[in-house]
């Protein structure tokens, strides 16, 4: 009996070879495409050691990256939390490509290897393929291309143009980085040849609808003057396309004082920029994909007796500290852990659709008691990100388990006053509130290019739609502007607006222009 | 099937332009953070690696981002224990709701860092603007030694200088182009021949077969005999030219008053700036000889220990070290060959009379042996404040001021505190003399 058993296990103890890590990599697809019916792209996992690990953190995760002090700063201050044992390393790294590339740490026993294999080339992998946002805002396949591109193309810059003068665009490009995002729409592309297509469209529709009798109409005097005005600047906004939410796209294109290449620079930033932007929005459901994965796989691995007590033990404890959650007034509290709440509404899902009470049924009844567990799962992942996800699918019961409560924050007040807690009056009131920190759109600031005249003073007009009255650090506010300034080469200035109202709230007016 | 693939081996540092970027970038914090501790610290210290704390100022990635003290926001906290609604928590002084968690993104602490520069990099920037005199360049053209380098190949030398390699294969391209018959063939036929001869009865046609083999046989012997193996012809060395190259050998005099005048302080300050002395010519020489020479009212060359920890007392006659330094110039350290290198400490205290023949043995001898001669006085806190920089002071100094007028390789400076020591250095070697061509 016990004989049997082990000749079925996959692995025995904790050292690893490429063999065991092939055989296990099997079984672990057999159970994530055959059983669970993830659908993820080929996989490439690469085995590194800890420094390598160092190196790919202070690159942003990418293989492949420019060279920058940033990335040279991270990882002094990383390799110094890491080397005074403050901080342990990850177990993996996971790239949102086409082969989906996994950085597995050498120093993962086997039991780990596994787990980290169906965490990443599985859980994340699908997620990566499917998630609408992914799919989306994200080109899998070119990712890896590009950034080969980008980082032979920096190199040649510095060569040709000094490292100081690349350093200072880079410096400009990277305050920018998190207003160089398209958040609602993906850039135009039109081709030449389609837009004077367009234009030609637009002449012949004015031609035929043209009527002499509108030039008889009689003006009145007063306005004319401020109509004609008014009428340019919408011209003008019109031709921009403005306003525009994404400054450095702005800047590469309009910008008058950019050599190409450093035009060349910014697009990189940007595009770098919107590869991320789909990560910082996904963050709970990515990490609650994963999780979820891989702890059923190992799970299913154990009760096909592939694996025996001792790895499940390890693994357990390791899932265990992953998905750790203290309250908010544990010294160790930093925040809600997004592995934590990822997993947790991950397997709350699951309970809905096979063992609902009678509150589910209530608030989920399209899903509840379905069955279907797995199915409901796959289509939230492939739909929703973290703000619409807990919008939809935080049930009470995990408000209660969680024992969240939501606080609201005035900085007029002396003090924070609970809003709501985990009752009968508050659950909708706690899921909103927590879906809206998850949403990017809400706490970043709003920032966009009001006008610009470009055969006048040409002076660039940010504006600042202030939301809740949250103003913008001002050391930093005025530390970018002035990267906005080397940019633009002329006049900037910058203000704040209540969303609600439309009051202007503060206005930095435009410096010196930049040298 | 994954692709796996071992990277393990690939290189490591991918990192090191980003981290030398970065120390560009904060290259002026360092350097101050670095003379602040080396004022601070033991001197010699200074030739290790060193935890450095960097600001974060230094390196500052500005970007929009939202003020916590201003305007209304919402926490979602987990772990409610007590709260109802409607109770109000006092926020604590510093602002910002009750652990209403940092802002995500580029979370870092706001603390310094620390971070680790390795010896290299810490002596870099020590020495970052210091040079040793120029004329030390002027000096190079002279003092010439030959190293032999490899270039290219002859077809004349010793045999110890053969290049196998390319002898072997010109030999081979010669016997391809010259079909020198190959030892397999050879073979070939001599096994042919072995086979006919162990035959018992030989046939007619076979008969003949084996005289004409033996004929062949003996063509090509002959022909592996007039075309050699290895000819004369193929034979190449490897070819030596002598370069010359500039001297790198310095010897450095460390020389010290050991009277009892000079108390533990004294021989403190000394031994911090010769250790300084010699971390700044091991930077520019392979080779650096040290002579440590003491004196009291005789001198004698002593080992390092010796020099810096064992006491005697007598009286001061600064001469004798003179005289002993030039003695082993003489005997050790031709200075054609040698860069030479001195330092003096001492408190400035002589036997009277002796200062003179001091100034007059520097300005007559030495000072045309020597590259350098750095005179350091090490004087009381209360006497800096009476001195200062004024020319008056102990015989010593009086005496020294006067070849200090008429040598320009000559320097001299003052210290009274640990704190003096990295300043004066400084001043000693500051990269801007020009100073004349000695004769």
């Amino acid at each position: 009996m016990v004989r049997q058993a082990t000749s079925t296990l996959l692995f025995e103890g904790s050292e690893w070879n490429f063999a065991m890590l092939s055989r296990a990599y099997e079984a672990i697809e057999e159970i994530a495409v055959g059983e669970m019916g993830l659908d993820v792209y080929p996989n490439q996992i690469e085995i590194i050691s800890s420094e390598q690990m160092l190196d790919a953190y202070s690159s942003i995760g990418m293989p492949l990256m420019y060279q920058h002090w940033s990335f040279g700063k991270r990882f002094v201050f990383e390799n110094h939390l890491y080397r005074k044992g403050n901080r342990g390393l990850a177990y993996e790294l996971v790239i949102n490509s086409d082969p989906c590339i996994t950085y597995l740490m050498e120093e993962n026993t086997m039991p780990m290897q596994a787990l980290v294999i169906a965490h990443a080339s599985f859980g994340h992998n699908h997620f990566f393929k499917n998630n609408y946002l992914f799919r989306q805002w994200t080109d899998a396949g070119a990712i890896l291309g590009y950034m080969d591109f980008a980082k032979k193309y920096v190199a040649k810059c510095e060569e040709r143009h000094g490292l100081r003068a690349v350093e200072e665009i880079l410096d400009s490009a990277h305050a920018l980085m998190d207003q160089g995002v398209f958040h609602y729409r993906r850039p135009p592309r039109l081709s030449p040849a389609k837009v004077t297509e367009r234009a030609r469209e637009r002449l012949e529709y004015e031609e035929q609808t043209y009527s002499d009798l509108w030039r008889t109409l009689p003006t009145t005097d007063g306005s004319t003057g401020i109509e004609e005005a008014e009428r340019e600047v919408l011209e003008r906004k019109k031709a921009l396309n403005l306003p525009e939410e994404n400054l450095l796209y702005f800047l590469e294109k309009h910008s008058l004082i950019l050599e190409p290449w450093q035009r060349e620079i910014l697009r990189i930033v940007r595009i770098i920029a919107q590869y991320f932007y789909p990560q910082g929005q996904t963050k709970v459901m990515n990490e609650g994909c994963a999780t979820f994965v891989h702890y059923t796989i190992i799970n299913r691995l154990f009760d096909q007796g592939r694996m025996s007590e001792g790895a499940m033990l390890e693994l357990l404890a390791s899932h265990a500290n992953v998905v750790f959650q203290p309250g908010f007034s544990d010294p160790r509290y930093s925040g809600i852990n997004p592995y934590a709440l990822g997993f947790a509404m991950m397997q709350d899902i699951e309970r809905i659709c096979t063992k609902p009470t009678a509150e589910d049924k209530d608030w989920f009844p399209d899903f509840a008691g379905n069955g279907d567990w797995m199915g409901t799962l796959i289509e939230a992942w492939e739909n929703h990100r973290d703000e619409s996800f807990i919008l939809q699918y935080l049930s009470p019961a995990l408000i209660r388990k969680f024992r969240l409560f939501n606080l609201t924050d005035r900085a007029t007040d002396r003090f924070c006053e609970v809003a709501s807690i985990h009752d009968e009056r508050g659950y909708s009131a706690v899921r909103a509130a927590l879906a809206r920190i998850y949403d990017p759109g809400a706490n970043r600031p709003d920032i966009e290019v009001a006008d610009v005249n470009l055969l006048g003073d040409r002076q660039l007009r940010l504006r600042h739609m202030v939301k809740n009255g949250q103003l913008l650090e001002e050391v930093n506010r005025d530390a970018t502007l002035a990267h906005v300034r080397r940019l633009w080469g002329y006049g900037v200035s910058l203000e704040g607006v209540d969303a609600s109202t439309g009051a202007v709230l503060y206005a930095c007016p435009s410096g010196e222009a930049a040298a | 099937m994954p692709n796996f693939i071992d990277r393990r081996l690939n290189p490591k540092d991918r990192s090191l332009g980003n981290r030398q970027r970065f120390l560009k970038r904060v290259h002026d914090e360092l350097k101050r953070s670095i003379r602040d501790q080396v004022k601070s610290d033991k001197i010699a210290d200074v030739d290790a690696a060193h935890g450095v704390p960097v600001p974060k100022r230094g390196a500052d990635e500005p970007g929009f981002r939202h003020s916590i003290g201003s305007g209304e926001r919402d926490h979602v906290l987990p772990g409610n224990e007590t709260f109802s609604p409607g109770d109000r928590l006092k926020k604590p002084e510093a602002g910002g709701g009750g652990g209403g968690g940092r802002s995500a993104g580029r979370g870092e602490g706001d603390d310094d860092f620390v971070f680790v520069l390795s010896r290299d990099e810490v002596l870099d920037l020590f020495f970052e603007d210091l040079e040793l005199p120029d004329m030390v360049k002027l000096n190079l053209k002279e003092t010439v030694t030959y190293k032999p380098h490899r270039v290219g190949f002859t077809t004349a030398g010793t045999p110890s200088n053969i290049n196998v390699g390319r002898t072997m294969r010109n030999s081979f391209g010669r016997r391809i182009a010259l079909r020198r018959p190959r030892s397999t063939e050879f073979e070939d036929v001599v096994a042919a021949i072995a086979e006919l001869e162990d035959e018992e009865q030989l046939s007619q046609p076979q008969r003949r077969r084996l005289l004409q083999l033996r004929e062949e046989l003996e063509a090509l012997e002959r022909r592996r005999k007039r075309i050699a193996y290895v000819d004369p012809v193929d034979v190449r060395f490897n070819r030596f030219e002598r370069q010359p190259v500039p001297n790198a050998c310095a010897v450095m005099f460390c020389l010290m008053d050991v009277s009892a005048s000079m108390g533990e302080r004294e021989k403190d300050l000394a031994k911090r700036f010769f250790v300084l002395l010699h971390l700044f010519l091991k930077r520019r020489y392979e080779r650096i000889d040290i002579v440590f020479i003491r004196h009291t009212d005789e001198a004698r060359e002593v080992d390092e220990d010796t020099f810096f920890f064992s006491k005697q007392s007598g009286g001061t006659v600064v001469s004798t070290a003179l005289e002993e330094m030039q003695r082993v110039i003489v005997d050790r350290y031709p200075p054609h060959i040698w860069n030479i290198y001195a330092a003096q400490a001492s408190d400035g205290d002589n036997a009277s009379g002796d200062s003179e023949r001091c100034a007059e043995l520097l300005r007559d001898e030495l000072m045309k042996r020597c590259q350098y001669y750095a005179y350091v006085e090490i004087i009381d806190e209360r006497e800096s404040e009476i001195f200062g920089s004024t020319d008056n002071g102990t015989s010593l100094w009086r005496a020294y001021r006067t070849v200090d007028g008429a040598v320009p390789n000559f320097q001299m400076a003052r210290i009274a505190r640990p704190a003096d020591i990295y300043p004066v250095f400084h001043k000693l070697f500051a990269r801007h003399k020009v100073v004349q061509l000695r004769r």
